[in-house]
């Protein structure tokens, strides 16, 4: 090659250039090629089986929009949509609370922050598995709290908490948000810490109690992160699964069923893939929603 | 100087602070507690301190949970991912990072999208894919889903953490004629070490920790890891809570011990954004 770029060198410019360019786009084709085998292109024909009778085993042929009617009917989807709505609600007030308010103590105070804030942290890198195990043990009957409790002659959590219909869903949420609101505490936390003290020495001054100077200083200030939070809880929420299928698997009667559950139950047990893809578009639309309104509020100045 | 004088007293501070701590932290403690129990004990006295330490849990667990081979699994998978994560994220957030790319946005919005999709939706004709290539039950076939999934997040890690780099070396080396390679291989991947210990961690935690991918893609009992294995020990060994709570203890306290290590690091990379662990 080196004679010919001595002999015509201007013609070699251009190629040249061009697999400069091919050559720093190589960079990124393993990521890309990578993720399309693995999302996206699995994504679009899941969209896809939603309109066949796909079983995962048979050839899948088009039938419209039969799953979607099906789904209309079906009351053990809509008690799962109902479901994700309520364990949405339960993470967008229980464990954003508890983070704004071991946040913001811990914005108060000069020692001991950052050993606080490790142990607040630390069951968010414990296993879903190990969370549940721990809390199917803490809340049984005869071997738990209750138990304990009821030793004491207290007996209000001496029942099978997770076996009984009102209580499963709250109870697997409530082992989930254990596991969860830690990591809300750092999020806020950071963001507090960003804060200009100025602003609540102004309204020290001004007269403005603890609690104002959270409400009309620290709430405001940490917007975008609060919003950026409550984003990401509505997205993580419609595809909540681990606890659920391991300490209630949907039960008993469905009543801690969700879309994850269901949809896992009827692609891998019961062999309706294309009805699982049903509610996978469900749930995608879910997060779209999310999204849209995210990006909605922003373009309507927003400062999130 | 504005010093956080915001309390009268701090005691009522300290107290809930104190409150906080013994609920995130004091389940744990009954858990390492009742896994030096024995199961009658635990009956009689669920949540006090053992009044004998038995370790014998601890042998029995290892060994009716086969977690000589869950271990290994585990292990082979985090560590699989980890190479393979860091590798093709470093390349990916290199080219996004310093090679003026045109579309790096739209890669961006890309890699956003991608990482909002419920991993439910894409999972179903992945399996079906996976069973048709022979993947289900290999250790590659999971590890290629974890490397898909995870290199996003750890793409846009690292891609931060690269465009933060000092200029000078890279100019030097450019002038010096080293290609784009070169100058990723000697000069961006050493001086980025930070970001891929902190991208590896995360990525790590997640795959030791993982459970939807794991039990759908590896059903074996000599492939699955030590979370599914487990799950199905803790459903064979269901009322006996000294044995399951020594086999949560054995999979729980390395990664305890190892975030306590690098707690900066893994809180760092876990708040980062868009990876629910």
């Amino acid at each position: 090659m080196d004679y010919t770029m001595e002999a015509v060198p201007t013609p070699q410019i251009k190629p040249k250039r061009q697999y400069a360019a091919l050559g720093r786009w190589a960079f990124l084709l393993p990521v890309l090629i990578l993720n399309l085998i693995v999302v996206v292109i699995p994504s679009i024909v899941g969209l896809a089986v939603a309109f066949t009778d796909w079983t995962g085993y048979n050839v899948p042929s088009f039938i419209g929009l039969e799953n979607f009617q099906r789904l209309l009917q079906d009351d053990i989807f809509f008690l799962a949509l109902r479901n994700n709505l309520i364990w949405t609600a339960m993470f967008l007030t229980f464990p954003i609370a508890i983070g704004l308010m071991g946040a913001y103590i811990l914005s108060t105070i000069k020692t001991g922050q950052m050993i606080f804030r490790v142990m607040y942290f630390i069951p968010y890198v414990v296993a879903s598995v190990v969370s549940a195990q721990l809390w199917r043990q803490l809340l049984h009957p005869r071997v738990g709290i209750g138990a304990w409790l009821a030793n004491q002659g207290i007996t209000f959590l001496d029942f099978p908490i997770f076996g009984t219909r009102e209580t499963s869903l709250f109870a697997v949420a409530f082992v989930d948000s254990w596991h969860f609101w830690g990591f809300l505490v750092v999020i806020y936390l950071s963001a507090m810490s960003a804060v200009d003290l100025e602003l609540y020495e102004v309204a020290r001054l001004d007269g403005a109690t603890r609690f104002q100077q959270f409400r009309f200083v620290t709430l405001p200030s940490i917007r975008p992160t609060l919003v950026f939070t409550i984003l990401m809880i509505i997205i993580w929420s419609s595809s909540t699964f681990d606890y659920i299928y391991m300490l209630t698997s949907g039960g008993p009667a469905n009543s801690s069923e969700v879309m994850s559950t269901y949809l896992y139950d009827n692609a891998f047990n019961r062999f309706d893939a294309g009805y699982a893809a049903t509610i996978g578009m469900v749930m995608s639309l879910w997060v779209a929603l999310a999204v849209a309104g995210f990006v909605y509020l922003r373009k309507r100045g927003w400062e999130i | 100087m504005l010093a956080r004088q915001r309390t009268a007293s701090p005691i009522p501070s300290y107290m809930i602070l104190i409150l906080l701590a013994v609920f995130a932290i004091g389940p744990l403690v009954i858990l390492i507690m009742n896994s030096v129990k024995s199961t009658a004990e635990i009956g009689r006295n669920p949540i006090g301190f053992p009044e004998t330490v038995i370790l014998q849990n601890f042998a029995d667990a290892w060994q009716e949970g086969n977690y000589a081979t869950t271990i290994r699994n585990s292990a082979v998978l985090t560590f699989g991912t980890i190479v393979g994560t860091l590798t093709i994220a470093g390349l990916a957030a290199y080219a996004l990072a310093r090679l003026k790319l045109k579309g790096a946005n739209l890669i961006a919005f890309y890699f956003l999208v991608g990482t909002s999709v419920p991993a439910q939706l894409f999972m179903i004709p992945l399996f079906f894919v996976w069973r048709e290539l022979g993947l289900v039950n290999t250790h590659i076939g999971l590890i290629l889903i974890y490397c898909g999934i995870y290199s996003p997040f750890s793409t846009y890690l690292l891609r931060s953490y690269m465009i933060s780099l000092p200029e000078e070396f890279v100019e030097a080396a450019k002038i010096d004629g080293a290609s784009n390679w070169v100058i990723f291989r000697h000069i961006i991947m050493p001086l980025s070490w930070p970001g891929f210990l902190t991208a590896g961690l995360v990525v790590g935690l997640n795959v030791w920790n993982e459970f939807l991918f794991a039990v759908t893609f590896l059903p074996g009992t000599d492939q699955r890891p030590i979370a599914t294995s487990l799950f199905a020990f803790q459903a064979r060994f269901g009322r006996d809570w000294g044995l399951t709570s020594a086999g949560s203890v054995i999979m729980v306290l390395p990664i305890i011990v190892l975030f306590l290590m690098l707690q900066r690091r893994f809180m760092e990379g876990l708040t980062a954004g868009g990876l629910k662990a």
